[in-house]
C-alpha cells in the first residue's frame, strides 16, 4: 500500500523542494521543537546521564565486537527456549521467510508492530505480492500505510503530518482498509488516537500471525524486548497464535543485566519520557501464554559491512531513538523524505552509505554531504555514535570511491588548492593565496553563494602584507 | 553455504582488526531517595494513571473503588491472592474475544520501579497471563509496597528474563500525532494502581 | 612562552582586521605574538569535504610553520577544532609516522583565542572597550567541539560600555558548514535565514561570534536583505579600547 523510496533524486534536490513547502516547514519546527524540550526536560534531571550514555555505549560495543559469539549463544538460547531461527543475507531472503511461514498457516493477513527493519527491507510490499495484507498497527504508522505515504521520522514515521491532515487521511482511508472512521471525527488527538483504536481492535482479535522487529535481543537468555506506547505491540507480540520477529544482527546484547543502560538510555531520549508506555520481554515460546509458533529471523542485510568499517561500524550500536533527527537543523528543515530512505536524518546520513556502500549510487553518496557538521546529533545521542565523524570519514570514503575516473571540477579544485597551500613559501604574496581561494570558490560554485548571501568586500591588504609591511603593527 | 554460515562468516571478517574489547563501564546509580514508595505513587500519576494507598485491611474497599460504574464483567488470574467479588477467574480457555468484552482485571504485581514510576508484571503468582492485562480496557493493579524499587537496575536484579514481561508506566499512549502525548490507545486506556502499605 | 599566531586563511585573504586585533589585544595583554609566514590553511575544507589525500601536504605544511611553539593561537572556533581533532586522522592516513608525532606535538598547543585568554592567561577582563549593543552566536565548532562554554561571554560582560543580549536559540547551527553552504546551499540559507530572524529579534546593532566563517555566512544574508546588524569578530570588540575603535566597519 505504502510506496517506496527507489529513484529518489540526490539530497541536494529533494531538499529544495521540501523547503519550498511551507506547511511542511511548519509541522517539523513545531513537532521537532516539542520534543526537543520534552527530552531536555527529562535527561536534565539524571544526574549521571553522561556516565549513562557510556555505559549504553559500552553495552553496544562490546556486544558488537564479539558478534559472532553473541549470535550464536542467542541462536542456542532461543532454540532452548522453543524459538526456531532462521538467518537471511539480505531482503528478499527475510521477506521470503516471513511469506512462507504466513502461508504455512493459511494466513491472508499479519498484524505489525512498527519495525524500521520491516521497512527497510520493504516486507509489506513482498508479502503484497504474496497475496498477504500487511497491517500496520502503530498509529503513525497506520497514518502513513492509509495515506499511501512515506515515513519521514524513525519514531514518528507521519511527523510531517498534521491533524487536520491526518483526519482527511483517516475518513478516506479506513473504510478501504476496514472498519470505517466515524462520521463525526474531529481532528482533536484523543479522538483520532480512539478512532485508530477502534478500526484495529478487530485486526488484533482475529489475527493468526503477528510480525514485530526487536528493540533489543538478549544472547544469554533468548529475550527479545519491544518498546512502544501504545499497546499495539504488546497485542501482536500476544493475541496471535505466531509470531515472527525480524531482528537485525547488531540488537543483540549479551547479557540480561546489560538491558539497564539502554531501557534507561531510550525513552528519555526518545520521546522524553522517563519510561515509555508499554516494554514486553519475551524468551521463545511460554506454554499457555502468549504465541505458541514463535520465529525470529536473523537479518544482515549490509550490517556486515557496517560492521567491517572501523570508524563507521559505531554507528551500529544505534537504539534507533531518533534524537538526532530532533535536534538536527538540517532535518527540522528538509524533512525525512529528503533523505530517501527509512532511516533519514543524521544517524539515516552514514547508516546508508554504511549499510549500502559508496560509490554506485549518487544518492547514497550524497548523504553524508547532507550535514553542516554542527556536531548537535553527537550530543544528544545515548550510545555517543560520533555521528560527525563518521559523516567526514564517509565524505572521505565517496570521493576515495571517485578516485581514478574523469575527476569532477570539485576534486580539480582541491588538488590545486593542496599544492598551493602546501608552497606558501613559493608563494608568498597574501593576493596570491586570496586567489587560491577564490578558485576554489569558483569551482565549488560561487554562484550558489551569492544567489542568497552577499561576499564581503575585498580588504585592501591581506593579513601578511600588512604583518611584513608594519613589521607586525610595530612600525 | 548456508546463510548462518555465511553471516557469521562476514561478521569474523568485519571484526578481523578488533584485538580487545572493553568491558562496559558500570551503569552508574541514582542517590537513593528517602520515601521510595512515596517517589513511586507520584511518578505513577505523573502519567496520568490513578494511583491509591491503602493498607491490607482496606484493600478490598480500594479494589471495589478502583472499578469501573455498571455492572461489567472482571477477570482476575485463578491464583489472585485477594477476593474480588462477582470477578470471573481466567482458565486459560477465554478468547481474545470474550475478554473484548470483559469491562476490567484486577491483578498483582512482580515489581514496582519508583523513579520511573513503572509496573512490571512477569505474567507468575497473581498476575495472569498476558492477554488478560491487554483487551479489557480498564486494569486495576495491585503494588505491595515492599515490591517496589528504587530504579531500574533494582528490577532488572530482581527479574527473572526467562519469563513473559510486560512493563507498564501509566495508560496506554501516543505521541504520534504532532508529538503531543495523548492517553489512551489500545491498552488498557483507564489503569489504577494501589500500593498496599 | 614562545606564541604563535594561527591567523587562518580566511582572515588572511578577507579580514586582515581580525588578526590585527588579536596582535594588538594580545600585545596589550604583554604577549608578543609570531606569525609564522609560512602557515596557510589548517586543511579543514579538505577534510571535511571528504578530500583526504590532498590535506596530507597542508597539514604537513601546518606542523612545520608551528614547529617549536609553546601555543598557537587562533581566532577560530572552527580551525582550532580542525587542528586539535582532524590533523591526526589525516597524519593517520598519511601513512608518515612522522607526522603523526609533529602532529601529536603541536594538536594539542592550538587554543581558540577565548581559551587561550581564560585558561593560558588567566584573564576575563581584557580592558577593552565597546559601547555597543551586541548578541553573541556561539558557532557550533567552538560550542561543541572545543567546549570553549561560557568563555566568550565572560569575556564580552567585562567590556565596559557594552550590553550583551541574549541570542534566542543560540545554539543552533547557522547553517554555513564550509561547502555545506554551497553543495546543500538551499538548506544553508533556510538555516541562515532563521538565523537572522533570531539576531534581528534581539534588537542589538552587532553580531558577535569568534569564527569569522559562520559570520561571513550570517552576514552576507543580512546585508542581501539590508537588515542593518554589522557583524563584528570577538577579537576586535575585544581589541577596542576608548582610544582603539576596531570592528566598525564591515
Amino acid at each position: 500500500m505504502s510506496g517506496t523510496f527507489v529513484g529518489m533524486p540526490k539530497f541536494p534536490t529533494a531538499a529544495k523542494e521540501a523547503l519550498g513547502n511551507a506547511q511542511l516547514r511548519h509541522n517539523l519546527a513545531h513537532a521537532t521543537g516539542t520534543i526537543r524540550a520534552k527530552r531536555a526536560a527529562v535527561v536534565g534531571e539524571v544526574d549521571q546521564w553522561e556516565e549513562l550514555r557510556l555505559a549504553g555505549a559500552g553495552v553496544k560495543e562490546a556486544a558488537l565486537r564479539t558478534l559472532d559469539v553473541q549470535l550464536e549463544k542467542l541462536e542456542a538460547s532461543l532454540t532452548a527456549n522453543g524459538a526456531t531461527v532462521h538467518w537471511a543475507r539480505d531482503a528478499a531472503e527475510a521477506n521470503r521467510i516471513v511469506a512462507d511461514i504466513a502461508k504455512a498457516h493459511d494466513a491472508d493477513e499479519v498484524v505489525k508492530v512498527k519495525s524500521m527493519l520491516t521497512q527497510e527491507i520493504g516486507l509489506n510490499e513482498a508479502l503484497a505480492e504474496e497475496g498477504i495484507a500487511a497491517w500496520e498497527t502503530d498509529l503513525a504508522e497506520l497514518i502513513v500505510q492509509l495515506g499511501d505515504d512515506l515515513p519521514s521520522h524513525i519514531l514518528v514515521p507521519a511527523i510531517h503530518r498534521n491533524r487536520a491532515e491526518i483526519r482527511e487521511i483517516f475518513l478516506d482511508g479506513m473504510a478501504k482498509a476496514g472498519r470505517p472512521a466515524p462520521d463525526d471525527l474531529t481532528d482533536e488527538p484523543a479522538v483520532l488516537a480512539a478512532a485508530a483504536r477502534a478500526h484495529l481492535r478487530e485486526k488484533f482479535l482475529r489475527a493468526k500471525v503477528g510480525v514485530s522487529g526487536a528493540n533489543f535481543a538478549v544472547a544469554d537468555s533468548g529475550t527479545l524486548v519491544v518498546v512502544e506506547s501504545e499497546g499495539n505491540g504488546r497485542m501482536c507480540l500476544t493475541l496471535p497464535e505466531v509470531l515472527v520477529s525480524v531482528v537485525g544482527i547488531e540488537k543483540v546484547v549479551s547479557t540480561w543485566d546489560e538491558l539497564d543502560p539502554l531501557l534507561r538510555l531510550l525513552p528519555r531520549s526518545s520521546t522524553g519520557e522517563r519510561m515509555n508506555p508499554y516494554t514486553s520481554t519475551w524468551s521463545g515460546v511460554t506454554p499457555g501464554d502468549g504465541p505458541q509458533e514463535v520465529h525470529v529471523v536473523l537479518l544482515d542485510n549490509g550490517r556486515t559491512n557496517a560492521l567491517a568499517d572501523e570508524v563507521g561500524r559505531q554507528a551500529l550500536r544505534c537504539i534507533r531513538c531518533s534524537a538526532c533527527l530532533n535536534v538536527c537543523p538540517v532535518y527540522e528543515r528538509t524533512g525525512g523524505h529528503a533523505y530517501g530512505s527509512v532511516y533519514p536524518g543524521p544517524i539515516g546520513a552514514i547508516l546508508n552509505p554504511l549499510l549500502k556502500g559508496v560509490g554506485h549510487d549518487e544518492q547514497v553518496d550524497s548523504l553524508p554531504y547532507a550535514s553542516s557538521l554542527c556536531g548537535a546529533c553527537f550530543e544528544v545521542c545515548p550510545v555517543r555514535i560520533d555521528i560527525p565523524s563518521v559523516l567526514v570519514d564517509q565524505r572521505a570514503k565517496v570521493v576515495d570511491a571517485h578516485r581514478g575516473g574523469v575527476p569532477k571540477p570539485e576534486a580539480v579544485a582541491f588538488k590545486g588548492a593542496a599544492v598551493a597551500l602546501s608552497r606558501s613559501r613559493l608563494l608568498g604574496a597574501g593576493e596570491r593565496f586570496t586567489g587560491v581561494g577564490i578558485r576554489l570558490a569558483r569551482r565549488v560554485g560561487v554562484k550558489k553563494w551569492t544567489d542568497a548571501r552577499d561576499l564581503p568586500d575585498a580588504p585592501q591588504e591581506s593579513f601578511r602584507r600588512w604583518w611584513k609591511r608594519t613589521d607586525g603593527g610595530r612600525k | 553455504m548456508s546463510a548462518r554460515e555465511e553471516i557469521l562468516g562476514r561478521v569474523r571478517v568485519a571484526l578481523s582488526d578488533v584485538d580487545h574489547v572493553p568491558a562496559p563501564p558500570v551503569a552508574p546509580r541514582i542517590t537513593p531517595v528517602d520515601d521510595v514508595v512515596g517517589l513511586f505513587a507520584e511518578r505513577v500519576a505523573d502519567y496520568r494513571a490513578e494511583v491509591v494507598r491503602t493498607t491490607s485491611a482496606g484493600l478490598a474497599a480500594a479494589v471495589a473503588a478502583a472499578l469501573p460504574p455498571g455492572d461489567g464483567r472482571v477477570v482476575v488470574p485463578a491464583d489472585l491472592s485477594f477476593e474480588v467479588p462477582g470477578a470471573v477467574a481466567d482458565d486459560g480457555t477465554f478468547t481474545s474475544y470474550w475478554l473484548d468484552s470483559t469491562a476490567a482485571v484486577v491483578t498483582e504485581a512482580r515489581v514496582g520501579i519508583a523513579e520511573t514510576g513503572t509496573i512490571v508484571l512477569d505474567h507468575g503468582q497473581g498476575q495472569g497471563r498476558r492477554a488478560i492485562t491487554l483487551v479489557p480496557d480498564w486494569h486495576v493493579c495491585v503494588v505491595r509496597a515492599d515490591q517496589v524499587v528504587v530504579d531500574v537496575p533494582d528490577a532488572i536484579a530482581l527479574l527473572d528474563p526467562s519469563r513473559p514481561q510486560t512493563w507498564i508506566s501509566g495508560p496506554s499512549a501516543t505521541s504520534d500525532i504532532e508529538l503531543d502525548r495523548v492517553e489512551g490507545v489500545h491498552g488498557p486506556r483507564t489503569l489504577h494502581v494501589i500500593v498496599v502499605d | 612562552m614562545r606564541v604563535a599566531l594561527m591567523v587562518t586563511c580566511i582572515n588572511d585573504a578577507l579580514y586582515p582586521g581580525t588578526g590585527q586585533a588579536v596582535v594588538a589585544l594580545l600585545r596589550r595583554l604583554g604577549v608578543e605574538v609570531d606569525f609564522p609566514t609560512a602557515q596557510t590553511c589548517c586543511a579543514q575544507p579538505m577534510v571535511n569535504t571528504g578530500y583526504l589525500d590532498e590535506a596530507v601536504p597542508v597539514v604537513k605544511t601546518f606542523v612545520d610553520a608551528f614547529a617549536g611553539y609553546d601555543a598557537i593561537v587562533t581566532p577560530s572556533g572552527s580551525c582550532a577544532g580542525s587542528a586539535r581533532h582532524q590533523h591526526g586522522i589525516v597524519a593517520r592516513r598519511s601513512g608518515d609516522a612522522g607526522l603523526e608525532r609533529a602532529v601529536a606535538e603541536t594538536s594539542p598547543k592550538v587554543y581558540e583565542l577565548s581559551e587561550f585568554l581564560v585558561d593560558v592567561l588567566g584573564v576575563t577582563d581584557v580592558g577593552a572597550y565597546y559601547p555597543h549593543t551586541v548578541t553573541y552566536h556561539p558557532t557550533c565548532h567552538s560550542l561543541r567541539m572545543l567546549g570553549v562554554g561560557d568563555r566568550p561571554r565572560r569575556l564580552l560582560s567585562n567590556v565596559r560600555g557594552l550590553t550583551l543580549v541574549d541570542l534566542p536559540g543560540d545554539d543552533q547551527c547557522c547553517g554555513f558548514g564550509g561547502t555545506f553552504a554551497v553543495k546543500n546551499s538551499d538548506t544553508s540559507v533556510a538555516m541562515g535565514t532563521d538565523k537572522v530572524r533570531h539576531v534581528l529579534e534581539t534588537g542589538a546593532e552587532v553580531l558577535v561570534a569568534g569564527d569569522n566563517s559562520c559570520l561571513t555566512h550570517i552576514g552576507g544574508l543580512m546585508t542581501r536583505e539590508k537588515a542593518g546588524v554589522r557583524t563584528v569578530h570577538l577579537a576586535e570588540i575585544l581589541a577596542s579600547t576608548e582610544s582603539l575603535q576596531l570592528g566598525a566597519t564591515r
